[in-house]
This record gives structure tokens, C-alpha cells and sequence, in this order.
């Protein structure tokens, strides 16, 4: 562990990027990410990679593609209307599975939105986000720290399954500053890769394609891409659970929303309610199975989104109905208060009683 | 008994899927041969488009990436920034490079990447069965200018290589044809000339290839030869756009 450092997420991302073994980074600027293009472009040429500012979200991820292509760890970042424009790439990079890491510091949509924190990009993140069948790993983290130690480890997830690896953080999580620290990386010995593209020295040509013209084939490629999926939801499932033991209802929420929720569970204990929170971390692969058997002792949940309803979608496909799902969020840039998701706590509270009294 | 023609080692062992009568075969042809001549196929790494010659990685002989529409020159970046010392170059059509593509093109070119373009024109778009092209001449028939591209309605076409020759970034840029053997000599010089600039580390080079489309032409082969020659060369005029090699000897007399 190294020692303490007051740090901006956005330049905590960047450094972590670079100390989990990234050299290339392609961008294009957008708030509120901007610093993490601005910290590569001073850093990555002092460890021998390259910083690349280029003219398109589009052309930055297909530079990615390429880089990626020749066994580069590359990464870029942006923020929800950037990280629209990248989504053809990101489907090509998915479909010749190919591993590097995409940041999404969220600000509010639709549209060009505003450049205020939001959190109404999941559907986009955790559905692949482009055509076709894919799926991204989707990491969520609710403080700097917890961003650094994901960041750090993105490349060795990305390469482990040859996909892409994306870290939706929030404009909060970008913008504000918070005490890190940064691991020692411990990376697995780098693995030869067998399908780089470097020259077909000594040996016959590789090739790095997303076109199947075969119906079979294509089908095959699919079922493929499935099974890898599968596997990655097996493994890589993240969560925190927050007073959830012996808890009615339990809060639902990720990213920095989360913290907010940790507060409200606190100011809801002292108000008699027994209330819990469950925090995903891995997005994609969502937590299905800790949440479906929270769902069998619980009476309730409140999931709490930046959003207006995205992720509360994936709480109710994990609960099957075993449990009633509640909604609370907001939209534009507004972070919910502590207070406001207490009174929504509050007001479930009472339903439940009513209820149990009829 | 000497052997005087036979494949270039930068070519596969595979009927290529182009259509009777087209120019793609000489193209790739030409490529394969300057990339022997220069002794590159070991470190080369071409970058295929999205049109008829998407099939490139299949014909060449050597590492390919196949690139989304008209992003080949973005792909060809990362790539040469991840291993500058390897020999990168895409191989576009002109709805590739000049209208989805035109902003990767136009950056490389501004950045000077270190990378040579093959930008083969017919002037159509062919994997599509004959659309309206960004070059596509004016009074030319496609499918979508069935009464010939009137420019008060679909613009006018664009010139790229000349566009590209005002960037600083560009070393070397041609225009050539491949509609007769004097011609495609000249085009294979060309490509010679323009990979060797990489190599050199001279910049941004391409050489555009004026070539035909027999069949979303509805003509002959040989009348689409012609048709070249004839349509296709006084909006697009032949030669050396840029060279800053030629700029340098100018200097130095």
C-alpha cells in the first residue's frame, strides 16, 4: 500500500489506468472526464506509451480497436453522449473479442443532456450498448478508492476473457476528491497472445475480423460469445451488502448513489425501520443470485437510481416477484438527499403495515 | 525454362471474389508486389474495409484487421502506435474513405500517421449494387441518381487526394489509373514510392487508384476501361499531387 494521497477520481482513474499496465490511450474531450485524457496525455509518454487525442469519439474507439489488435493495453474514456457515438466500435471490439478498457464518467441525457452526474446510461452499459449480442463487463464503483482497485485490475479482467471491460462511474465520481491509495500491482505474468497482430513472421497470417458471411458460423460465434458470458457470470460477480441481516427493506443502488443509501440505512435504523442496503458492483454480470435469496427474507426493496428506473429492472428480473421492488430517482444532475430516500424508506414502511393490518 | 509471372508471396493461394473484369485483382496485385519488392510482407499489417474489398484479408498473405465503414485509418493509427517499426497501410473504397470515412482519412493524413492508404475510386458504390458514391461524377448513373448526379441536388464529387495534398502531415499523394498496362505500371511505381515513404518515416502517403465497375456500371469490361479514360480522368486528372521528396530535391536545386 502506498501512502495516502488527496486525489480527483477522474486523476486517481487515469494513474490507476497506468499502474494496471494501460500505454495507449485514444479520447476525444467531453466533461466531466476531460481530466482523465488530460493526466494520460502528461503521463503515459513518461512509461514509455502513447497519448492520442483524436477527432471522434468514433475514430478514439476504432483506434482502440486497432491498438488493442496488436496487443496494446488501450483504453479510452468519455462521458454518456461520447460514449453513444463510441458503441459501433465497442460492438466490433466485443465481436473480435479483443480485451481493453472503456471509462463512462455518466452525465445526465438524454440527448446532450447537461454535464451533471447521472447514472442513466446502465441500460446501455449492461445490454452491450451497440447492435448485435454482447456483453460488457460492467464495473460500478462508489468511491475513489474503490475505482483505483477496479481500475487496476480492468486489464487483467479484459484479457482474461478477451472482452471489453467498462468502469460507469458518475460526474460526482469524476469531479470530486477523496483520500487514495494505490496497491502494489500484482498482474499475472503477461500471456503470449496468440491472435496479436504484429507480422506474420515465421508463422501464417492472423487475421482479426467481425465478419461471419456463414449463417453457421456466425451462429457458432454466438453460442461462443454465450458461453464466455456465462462464465464471466459465474466468476465475476461483485457486491457489498450494508446491515442487510436482519433487515425489512433493503435498499438497492450502486456508484455514488450507494453512499447516499449507507446514510439512509443509518438514519433509518435510528428511526426504528430495519433497513439494509445491497450494493452491485459488477454490473454486468448483475448479482442475481444474493439478491434473489435476499428477496426470500426481506419484505421489501427500495432501489434508489440517478435514473429514472433502469437498474431497479434488473433487481425485479433477479427477484422474480418474490418480493415487492420500489423505485426511487432522479434525473438532470440531481443527487438524491439522504433525507428524501429516508422518507421513501418511511413511506414503505407505513404501506407495509397498512397492509398487514388489513 | 525461367519463370517470368507468377504470385507475389504477399498474395494467398485463393481465387479472389471480385466480379469479372475488375480492377480490384490489379490492385491488389500491385500492393502485393511493392510489398515483396520492398521485402514488408513479414512486418505488415494491412487494414481491410467495409465494401467490396472486405474480403482483402482473405486474398493478401499477411496479418489483417477487418475495420468498421470508413474507420480503417483510425485502425491503422492504434495500430502503429502500439508497434511503430511494423509496416501498416488500409486498402478503402471511396464510399470508405470519402464520405463515412472522410474524417479518419483527413485526421491520419493532418497527424502525418505513419501509414499508406490504398484508396481504390470507381466512383460507385459497388458491395451495395450501385449507389451513388461521394465520387461519383456529375451526369454519372447510379441506382440512387437513376436520371445521372445532378449537383444541384447530390453535390458534387469530391476530390480527396487533393484535399488531403494541402495537409502538411501528407508526404507523398498520387492519382492514378488502372484502365491500361502503361497506367497501372505507373500506379505500381506509385505504390512502390508511397510505401517507401513509411518506411522512411516520411508521413502520410496514399496513392488513389481510379478503377472500374463493370458490372454496377452495366458495361463491358473493356468499355469500362474505356469509360475510365474517358469520364472518370477529367475529374480526376492523373499524377503526383504531393511528393515532399520532389519538394526536397526542388529545395536542394
Amino acid at each position: 500500500m502506498s501512502e495516502l494521497m488527496l486525489m480527483k477520481g477522474n486523476e486517481a482513474i487515469a494513474e490507476a489506468a497506468i499502474r494496471g499496465g494501460c500505454r495507449f490511450f485514444f479520447g476525444y474531450p467531453i466533461t466531466p472526464q476531460n481530466e482523465i485524457p488530460e493526466y494520460m496525455a502528461r503521463w503515459l509518454p513518461e512509461v514509455g506509451g502513447a497519448f492520442l487525442q483524436a477527432e471522434s469519439e468514433v475514430a478514439a474507439i476504432n483506434m482502440v480497436y486497432g491498438a488493442a489488435a496488436a496487443g496494446g493495453r488501450a483504453m479510452t474514456s468519455s462521458s454518456s453522449p461520447g460514449i453513444s457515438l463510441k458503441q459501433e466500435g465497442i460492438s466490433y471490439i466485443a465481436a473480435a473479442e479483443l480485451p481493453c478498457v472503456i471509462v463512462n464518467i455518466m452525465r445526465g441525457g438524454p440527448g446532450l443532456g447537461s454535464i451533471q452526474p447521472a447514472q442513466s446510461d446502465y441500460f446501455q452499459a449492461t445490454r452491450g450498448g451497440g447492435h448485435g449480442d454482447y456483453r460488457l463487463i460492467v464495473l460500478g464503483p462508489a468511491s475513489i478508492q474503490e475505482a483505483v482497485d477496479l481500475m487496476m485490475g480492468a486489464f487483467d479482467l479484459a484479457e482474461k476473457y478477451r472482452n471489453p471491460v467498462m468502469l460507469l462511474g458518475d460526474g460526482v465520481l469524476g469531479q470530486m476528491m477523496e483520500p487514495v491509495s494505490f496497491p502494489e500491482y500484482r498482474g499475472p505474468a503477461p500471456a503470449g497472445k496468440s491472435w496479436v497482430l504484429d507480422g506474420a513472421k515465421g508463422r501464417p497470417p492472423r487475421v482479426v475480423n467481425t465478419l461471419l458471411m456463414d449463417a453457421e458460423d456466425l451462429f457458432r460465434h454466438n453460442l461462443a460469445l454465450q458461453a464466455k458470458y456465462r462464465e464471466i457470470s459465474k466468476n465475476e460477480v461483485r457486491w457489498e451488502e450494508y446491515r442487510t441481516g436482519d433487515a425489512d427493506v433493503v435498499l438497492v443502488a450502486y456508484g455514488i448513489t450507494a453512499r447516499v443509501c449507507k446514510s439512509a440505512v443509518d438514519m433509518a435504523r435510528q428511526s426504528h425501520i430495519k433497513a439494509g442496503l445491497f450494493r452491485p458492483v459488477s454490473l454486468y454480470p448483475f448479482p442475481i443470485k444474493p439478491l434473489k435469496e435476499l428477496a426470500a427474507r426481506v419484505k421489501g426493496f427500495l432501489v434508489v437510481e440517478m435514473s429514472m428506473g433502469q437498474m431497479v429492472e434488473d433487481v425485479r428480473l433477479a427477484v422474480e416477484g418474490a418480493s415487492r421492488v420500489h423505485f426511487y430517482g432522479t434525473a438532470g444532475g440531481i443527487i438524491p438527499a439522504s433525507k428524501s430516500v429516508l422518507q421513501e424508506l418511511q413511506a414503505i414502511a407505513l404501506r407495509s403495515e397498512g397492509g398487514a393490518a388489513q | 525454362m525461367s519463370v517470368v509471372f507468377k504470385r507475389p508471396k504477399a498474395l494467398s493461394d485463393r481465387p479472389n471474389t471480385y466480379c469479372p473484369g475488375c480492377t480490384h485483382g490489379v490492385a491488389h496485385r500491385l500492393v502485393a508486389e511493392a510489398i515483396d519488392e520492398l521485402d514488408l510482407r513479414e512486418i505488415a499489417i494491412g487494414i481491410a474495409p467495409v465494401g467490396c474489398a472486405v474480403f482483402a484479408y482473405e486474398f493478401f498473405n499477411m496479418d489483417f484487421a477487418q475495420a468498421a465503414h470508413g474507420r480503417a485509418p483510425a485502425v491503422a493509427t492504434g495500430i502503429k502506435r502500439v508497434l511503430p517499426d511494423r509496416f501498416v497501410f488500409t486498402y478503402q473504397g471511396d464510399g470508405d474513405l470519402a464520405a463515412i470515412g472522410t474524417a479518419e482519412v483527413v485526421h491520419a493524413a493532418s497527424r502525418g500517421e505513419q501509414i499508406s492508404v490504398i484508396f481504390v475510386n470507381n466512383a460507385i458504390y459497388g458491395m451495395t449494387s450501385g449507389q451513388m458514391a461521394p465520387t461519383t461524377i456529375v451526369g454519372q448513373k447510379t441506382t440512387t441518381t437513376p436520371l445521372g448526379r445532378d449537383p444541384a441536388r447530390a453535390g458534387y464529387p469530391i476530390r480527396l487526394s487533393e484535399m488531403l495534398a494541402t495537409l502538411p502531415g501528407a508526404a507523398y499523394i498520387a492519382w492514378c489509373s488502372l484502365h491500361n498496362p502503361q497506367q497501372i505500371d505507373r500506379a505500381k511505381n506509385a505504390i512502390v514510392k508511397a510505401f517507401r515513404m513509411q518506411v522512411e518515416g516520411r508521413g502520410f502517403s496514399m496513392v488513389e487508384l481510379l478503377s472500374n465497375c463493370p458490372t454496377n456500371w452495366g458495361m463491358s469490361p473493356a468499355e469500362s476501361l474505356k469509360w475510365i479514360e474517358e469520364h472518370m480522368i477529367p475529374t480526376f486528372p492523373l499524377g503526383v499531387v504531393k511528393d515532399v521528396t520532389a519538394e526536397e530535391v526542388k529545395a536542394g536545386a
